[in-house]
């Protein structure tokens, strides 16, 4: 180490500890003045954190050798590692805790009386922990890992990277917490409330910094299409977050707030970020993961080039303008539903462009699919992405969406979606990173991987195929009517019949939690360094890259 | 980096020349056809669709398109032929009296069904969707009313409510707070319960249903009557039954007694208009116990 390094650590690790403080001293000020005793919960979180992350750092990074916070292989690897386990964790959780609600529906008693176990706190707990703990911690741990490799350089900044891993896990226990507690601002997959909020906009913000900083300080001419599509995510996610959640909190010391947009306006601009937060957060920041995971585990070129241009740029532009057909026959002007609709139906190729260079680079190696389940894993994910990314633009015809809307249909829309797509491409990833990023030669067992896509994919099955029957019955029961024009069944006949449905799809969801604990159990044995008990049946690309054979050519 | 393009074996596409992390490459093939015509195809559509429906904000309202299309049109016009494809019939139930209703086939038919929807959309929250009640709210299958059970009694008790402050015909009975009030000592009513319950053939501590007897007579009678079978007049629910609106356990009577009970149900005037009403009653009356 030179001698300016030197001092360059020593200053960052000073400012370091100094950014702890602050953000303890920030956190300890809400604490005490705060009336509001969720929020003065949430001060202490705040302070703590800052508390542990400055003391962590005075202990360890002034001593003779200094915090070392790169790897041997010349990258930033721990915030990933972080992010990996974060991950693993958050996902269970947050399956977990959405079977708990699908049984609440099926079982009413299930919410217990309890204010904290209602239906009404823990659906936005499901919501938030599925896509932002568990989808979040995936894109921030793949993207740190993808734009490292792919740029031949290491994350910008000495305590950047670890910060926004950590951070974006500190506004999950906040934002989580404060659902429990019964804090929010009712505005769907936004519910946070406007501190919260702003921790997540200086998180952002500084993962943004690392990312392009990463990307321009690249060693190769080209930027990958995979970090076309993160830059995409962070940068869009950004605005997203911004605008809709533009708030007016009643005083800086309680968590209210009122939202700066009232009624369609509000509406409007609420679907504009849901529906992108769809579109970029769960579409274009897990085609990044796509365009790097499946490529180097099936060892494989990109399908083609030129459609992954093509679809990325179509993609991007036509996906911000389909967020008004979530608001179809309401007080949204016709003219918004249109835009919203028709913009939907030019988004299906662009979508299936991202379906076709994904499945398509198995082309010339498509036996893998039988030899290697984490492919399948990616391939099945793939397809899903497919089908999903078919059903979506379906749904947003007006005469389609007049049956399905807020019916079940809805919901299975969603979760085709969200587990077979976002889930198992996730899966795919992290069975790929762990060994790599804990230098193994191979993942623990690929016969538990195995078991793990053939249970997740059965659970995902029962779950869509349920709420697509339900769905579709709620909604022809709703508009039946009689010869003498009365409607033939009243709302609590269609609950009723909603019930089998109910309990086919908690045991669909209950699956796909068996299937995310047996990949926590391989993913702990893998990272302990235990033994693989199938390594000669795993592919040479399973192994970490510094102990990987060389292909065969 | 930057390497050359190099023929891909298995598909025979050279690469882009591009190369990431070691081996990550780019097959430089042309966009799929039927990808491109599908997309194009979806482009004329949705240009199509422009032209035919409001579409594009101006400055001053938006683009009308040719088809004249106009969501709120539309579902006022539906609402309105729904509205006119019954209206004749309710017309003339809202005219006839509840007997004639009855006498008519066609109109009784309307009137059964449209209260039996009217029921399950208004009343099944509180009486359940085969109106069998439940804790403090009656059933309505079995012939033992409260308020009367001939159409026109229900009718009434549908129209006007129970005790529904904002209602000024509705139904009012006031059973005192015995003892919330201090009007009873916690003995008398657990006496005056053991009565209740003697009358009602259920075993009792014969003791006590001897000295609530007394105090039955003095703070009961007025209302539900020296033999307690109730007055419908006032609202006063037989006793001597075996069915209990609030339960018919010693605690359940006893606190009755201590409390007054007092339930209360939504004066439909207003909300439901008057052949909505009378379907109702017709559809109660009809259940199983209509007098």
């Amino acid at each position: 180490m030179t001698d300016t390094t030197v001092e360059r650590h020593a200053f960052s690790d000073a400012l370091a500890v100094a950014g702890g403080g602050l953000v303890a001293l920030v956190g300890a000020m809400i604490a005490i003045k705060t009336t509001d005793m969720a929020m003065a919960f949430h001060g202490v979180v705040l302070a703590l954190a800052g508390i542990l992350a400055a003391l962590y750092i005075v202990t360890h990074a002034f001593g003779a050798k200094g915090l070392q916070l790169t790897d041997a292989n010349g990258y930033t690897d721990g915030p990933i590692r972080v992010a990996v386990v974060a991950a693993v964790f958050w996902g269970i959780a947050g399956f977990l805790v959405g079977d708990i609600i699908a049984w609440q529906l099926a079982f009413p008693a299930l919410n217990l009386d309890l204010p904290w176990t209602t239906f009404g706190r823990l659906r936005p707990l499901h919501t938030s922990a599925v896509i932002f703990a568990f989808g979040g911690n995936v894109l921030i741990a793949t993207s740190f890992y993808v734009v490292q490799r792919t740029s031949q350089a290491s994350l910008l900044g000495r305590y950047m990277p670890y910060f926004v891993v950590w951070g974006f896990n500190v506004f999950i226990a906040i934002a989580g917490t404060g659902y429990l507690l019964g804090i929010t601002q009712g505005k769907e997959y936004a519910e946070p409330e406007w501190y919260a909020d702003l921790w997540l906009t200086i998180v952002w913000v500084v993962y943004l910094l690392v990312f392009l900083g990463t990307v321009m300080k690249r060693k190769e001419p080209h930027i990958y299409v995979a970090n076309w599509f993160y830059l995409a995510f962070i940068v869009t996610v950004a605005m997203l977050h911004l605008v809709n959640n533009a708030t007016i909190p009643v005083s800086i010391f309680e968590p209210k707030s009122y939202i700066v947009f009232a009624g369609v306006q509000d509406a409007m601009t609420q679907w504009w970020y849901g529906h992108n937060a769809v579109g970029f957060f769960l579409t274009a920041g897990f085609l990044g993961i796509m365009y790097y995971f499946v490529p180097k585990r099936v060892e494989r070129p990109v399908y083609s080039y030129r459609l992954s241009i093509i679809h990325f740029w179509t993609l991007i532009f036509l996906y911000i303008w389909a967020g008004p057909h979530h608001l179809h026959y309401t007080a949204l002007p016709d003219w918004a539903q249109t835009l919203g609709m028709t913009f939907s139906i030019m988004l299906w190729m662009p979508s299936w462009g991202g379906m076709i260079n994904g499945l398509m680079t198995l082309s010339g190696a498509w036996d893998k699919l039988r030899t290697d389940p984490v492919v399948r894993l990616l391939a099945v994910s793939v397809a899903f992405y497919g089908m999903s990314t078919f059903e979506g633009p379906l749904m947003s015809i007006k005469a389609v969406n007049s049956l399905s809307h807020y019916t079940d249909w809805t919901i299975g829309h969603v979760h085709s979606g969200a587990l077979g797509w976002v889930a198992m491409v996730s899966f795919g990833a992290i069975y790929c990173l762990v060994p790599w990023l804990w230098q193994r030669k191979a993942l623990y067992s690929l016969k538990l991987v195995e078991w793990h896509f053939w249970i997740s994919t059965l659970g995902i099955l029962l779950y869509i195929t349920a709420m697509w029957v339900s769905g579709i019955l709620q909604g022809l029961m709703w508009r039946a009517y009689d010869k003498l024009g009365f409607l033939t069944y009243s709302f609590v006949e269609t609950v009723e019949a909603m019930h089998p449905f109910y309990i086919i799809r908690a045991i669909g969801g209950g699956l796909f939690v068996l299937g995310s604990l047996i990949m926590a159990y391989n993913v702990w044995r893998t990272i302990r360094g235990d033994e693989p008990v199938d390594a000669k049946d795993q592919p040479r690309v399973a192994a970490a890259p510094e102990l990987r054979p060389q292909a065969a050519e | 980096m930057a390497g050359h393009k190099e023929l891909d074996k298995e598909t025979g596409i050279h690469t882009t020349g591009h190369v990431w992390d070691g081996d990550l490459k780019e097959l430089n093939r042309p966009l799929p056809r039927w990808w491109l015509y599908t997309f194009y195809v979806c482009i004329l559509w949705a240009i199509g669709y422009w032209i035919a429906y409001p579409t594009w904000p101006l400055a001053n309202g938006y683009t009308q398109g040719m088809l004249g299309y106009s969501q709120r049109a539309t579902v006022t016009q539906q609402v309105d032929a729904a509205k006119a494809a019954q209206a004749g019939m309710r017309g003339q139930i809202e005219k006839a009296s509840l007997a004639d209703i009855r006498a008519k086939q066609d109109l009784l038919q309307f009137a059964m069904t449209g209260g039996k929807a009217i029921f399950a959309d208004n009343c099944a929250a509180c009486h359940g969707r085969g109106a069998q009640g439940g804790a403090g709210y009656p059933n309505l299958n079995d012939d033992d009313w409260i308020w009367g059970g001939t159409l026109e009694n229900i009718q009434q008790t549908i129209q006007h409510g129970i005790r529904w402050s904002t209602d000024n015909d509705t139904r009012v009975s006031d059973m005192p707070k015995f003892g919330v009030d201090s009007i009873l000592q916690p003995n008398q009513i657990s006496d005056a319960a053991e009565y209740v319950l003697s009358i009602s053939g259920k075993p009792t501590d014969q003791a006590a249903a001897e000295r609530g007897k007394a105090v039955f007579a003095e703070n009961c009678a007025a209302c539900h009557g020296e033999d307690g079978k109730g007055n419908q007049e006032l609202g006063a629910p037989n006793l001597t039954d075996a069915i209990w609106l609030y339960g018919g356990g010693k605690a359940n009577v006893a606190e009755s007694i201590r409390t007054g009970r007092g339930g209360s149900m939504p004066a439909w005037a207003g909300r439901l208009d008057k052949s909505a009403i009378k379907s109702l009653a017709i559809y109660v009356h009809s259940l199983g116990g209509g007098k």
